[in-house]
């Protein structure tokens, strides 16, 4: 990778065949072979410009989304939700609360989308799982030592085995920032692969792995795309912005970075990976910015909850609130949603 | 559920009831409006074709009356402390301001540039300029520059800004005692006579700025006056080069600033996304109606085709349409004569045998429409010292005059 340009052609004679590109994680791709193949290519990605990124992502916010491109905005970004409860406090009863809004997020009408999925720490995935049963929501655990990762190995993959083992669909990793930050590139892309690894199921219903790179604590875009590709070579099925615990947590310019490594990705590559903003997202104002962003940067193929997701918990009702106001024309106000 | 159809956004239409577009316009001296004595012609909106006012057409006796006007009201406007011109100044500035939302939307449906430009670049930008120099007014002593008027300014604007042009033109001359004739754009004269009522309301006092509307026989009868002490013109450079010769031997002092068009070089250090994104901006921002547009474009072979590729899907997402939508990226062209232009230029690229590529788009049947379009042609410097041997020439809407 001289030029190091994540074109068809760069990355053309990178990629053995088409059939072993279904075959992720990439293990067999010359640059994940040692440390300094991993830097090379990480390193040859082309830089991200401040500047230019954030100015793209504000005129993007400018586009005005009215009537019934906000009707479907507004249930796309519900469906898209995680709705998520990471606190110290949380009970049984409160992720019993989260899953049963989850289903019915808005239980005067029945029209209103499920939310993809609830979110919660490992030891309450049972729960969970029991509170959903069969209705199409999705169980994510956080897992490895979230939110700092700052834990050996093995107990990272025992959090995920255990999350895995309770039933959670999805799990949400977190990557060792201190690792990437000091440049052990590779230590990082095997943590991930191993989590990939742990993630699996007898059966063959697999939990997808959601990968977090914390870019609050990355410091620029550049890493925040070699991040990105590093997560996506290493198997991951999405690519997510923050813990919601570091502030800044999800920025719209870092997603739209994201945006466009999933994108390079996907013609690099054929394999199309998600990506997850988390933290910071509270209004529907703010949700359908990032919905304009993933239209206008990745294309209309993500814009589905497979491929797009929202790490939330107060966005929902806020999304609730500017629904039920474009139905009535009227606004109802905090009282007439859940609190939790 | 919809997931996966497409995100369309509905209509976002600016409402056009905030601006009265008047059936006809005099031209605007000595504080008043009066008819013309020339020929009446038609201002039309280029993105439907739709007549909006009648405007008069000012002959040289009328450019005369302008420019004595302007002369008689030097005498008391140069005299006057910088403070108090300044508070006229600032006075302007605000009503900009506070009328933005009108002079935006006039603006576009004159013009034919999206909203969102006029709304967030060209208005709130004149009223900066406004505020700025209103500041200066009164530092000019303080600052070295003296006190010293030149006098009556002659000045001429294009259109592809047109209230812009104007405001960078007027308030730096007003500011330091000068009082002005101008001249607007033949197709874009609505915003500078709504600008004519604006200078009413804020009682700036009669002949300091005048408004003489018309084609080019006014503003040479404007610029051959021989009681004017400047001239300031921005435009294209054949006319430049035109008011140069009319003005060479004469004491008149002269501002010209002309066409050119610039290049964008890429290599392939370059932040591949954010350089795409600088290209579509040099290139389509007020539909390529810049002096300085990037409308060549010079690419390391190494990532020209990666390059090319993203450029083709951005300019793909690029939305073009209603002006008044704010969520149109490209307008219409501003005049039937421009449209006629650019599709002249673009025969004689397929002539010269480049490849000609247009972002698919559905153009409106009615108005001056072209597409975002992009000609690339690799017969650029062979083996020159440098490692650039793609020459990517961006046509696109604008090649030709503009300011």
């Amino acid at each position: 990778m001289v030029s190091g340009v994540p074109g068809k052609p760069m990355l053309g004679g990178m990629v053995a065949s088409e059939s072993e590109v279904e075959k992720t994680p990439f293990r067999d791709l010359d640059v994940t072979g040692s440390d300094s193949s991993l830097r090379r290519f990480l390193h040859g990605l082309p830089g991200v410009d401040q500047v230019g990124a954030e100015q793209r992502a504000a005129s993007l916010s400018t586009r005005s989304i009215k009537t019934s491109a906000k009707a479907y905005a507004l249930d796309l970004a519900i469906s898209m939700v995680d709705l998520t409860t990471l606190e110290g406090q949380d009970t049984d009863g409160k992720v019993r609360t989260l899953a049963a809004k989850a289903i019915s997020p808005d239980p005067s009408d029945p029209t209103c989308p499920s939310t993809a999925a609830i979110c919660v720490y490992g030891d309450l995935v049972a729960t969970a799982k029991q509170a959903l049963g069969d209705s199409g929501v999705h169980v994510a655990a956080v897992a490895t030592a979230f939110p700092s990762g700052r834990a050996s190995m093995d107990v990272k993959l025992a959090d995920t085995r255990d999350a895995v083992e309770a039933g959670a669909d999805e799990i949400d990793m977190v990557i060792d920032r201190g690792a990437f930050l000091s440049g052990r590139y590779l230590e990082v892309f095997e943590e991930i692969a191993q989590v990939r690894e742990a993630c699996k199921r007898r059966t063959g219903r697999d939990a997808h792995l959601k990968v977090i790179l914390e870019t609050g604590e990355l410091q620029t875009y550049d890493n925040v795309r070699r991040a990105s590709w590093l997560a996506m070579l290493a198997g991951g099925h999405f690519i997510k912005t923050s813990t919601g615990k570091v502030q800044p947590a999800a920025t719209l310019p870092v997603t739209l970075v994201m945006l466009e490594a999933v994108r390079d990705f996907r013609e690099a590559t054929g394999t199309m990976i998600g990506v997850k903003p988390a933290g910071g997202i509270r209004t529907a104002k703010d949700a359908i910015k990032y919905l304009v962003t993933v239209n206008e940067v990745a294309g209309p193929d993500w814009l589905d909850p497979d491929w797009f997701r929202f790490g939330a918990s107060t966005l929902l009702n806020d999304l609730l609130m500017q629904r039920i106001k474009l139905q009535t024309g009227r606004y109802s106000g905090p009282d007439y949603v859940t609190v939790d | 559920m919809a997931t996966g159809t497409k995100f369309e956004y509905a209509p976002a239409p600016e409402s056009r009831s905030i601006v009265d577009i008047k059936p006809s316009y005099g031209l605007f001296i000595d504080g008043e409006f009066v008819d013309g004595h020339g020929k009446a012609f038609k201002t039309v909106n280029p993105a439907s074709e739709e007549v909006l006012a009648e405007i008069s057409e000012a002959d040289e006796h009328d450019v005369d009356l302008a420019v004595k006007a302007a002369r008689r009201a030097h005498r008391s406007w140069s005299r006057m402390p910088g403070s108090e011109r300044a508070k006229y100044l600032f006075r302007i500035a605000r009503i900009i301001a506070e009328r933005s939302r009108e002079l935006a939307v006039l603006e576009s449906i004159d013009n034919g540039k999206p909203i969102r430009e006029s709304r967030d670049v060209d208005i709130p930008i004149v009223s900066a300029h406004f505020f700025y120099y209103a500041g200066w007014a009164d530092k000019l002593r303080h600052a070295g520059y003296g006190e010293q008027s030149l006098g009556v300014a002659a000045q001429v604007i294009p259109w592809n800004f047109p209230l812009l042009m104007l405001a960078w033109k007027i308030a730096p001359a007003l500011a330091c005692g000068n009082t002005v004739v101008l001249k607007p754009a033949e197709t874009t004269p609505l915003t500078a006579l709504l600008f004519a009522e604006i200078c009413q309301q804020a009682d700036l006092p009669p002949g300091v700025v005048n408004i003489v509307t018309g084609a080019g026989g006014t503003g040479q009868a404007l610029v051959g006056h021989p009681d004017v002490d400047k001239v300031a013109f921005t435009g294209s450079t054949e006319v430049g080069k035109a008011i140069a010769r009319t003005v060479a031997g004469t004491d008149k002092r002269v501002t010209l600033e002309l066409g050119g068009k610039a290049a964008n070089i890429v290599f392939d250090d370059a932040p591949i996304d954010q350089a795409v994104e600088g290209i579509v901006d040099g290139i389509f921002f007020n539909q390529g109606h810049v002096c300085c547009a990037g409308s060549r474009l010079l690419v390391q072979e190494s990532v020209a085709d990666d390059v090319l590729e993203r450029l083709k899907r951005r300019m793909s997402t690029l939305r073009m349409g209603d002006p008044l939508d704010k969520n149109t990226d490209i307008g219409a062209i501003n005049s039937s004569e421009q449209l006629h232009r650019i599709r002249e230029l673009s025969e004689v690229g397929d002539a010269e045998g480049a490849e000609r590529w247009s972002a698919a788009c559905d153009l409106p049947t009615k108005g001056y429409w072209f597409p975002p379009t992009l000609f690339t042609e690799r017969t650029g410097p062979k083996t020159s010292s440098r490692a650039m041997v793609m020459s990517l020439r961006t046509f696109a809407k604008t090649v030709g005059r503009t300011k």
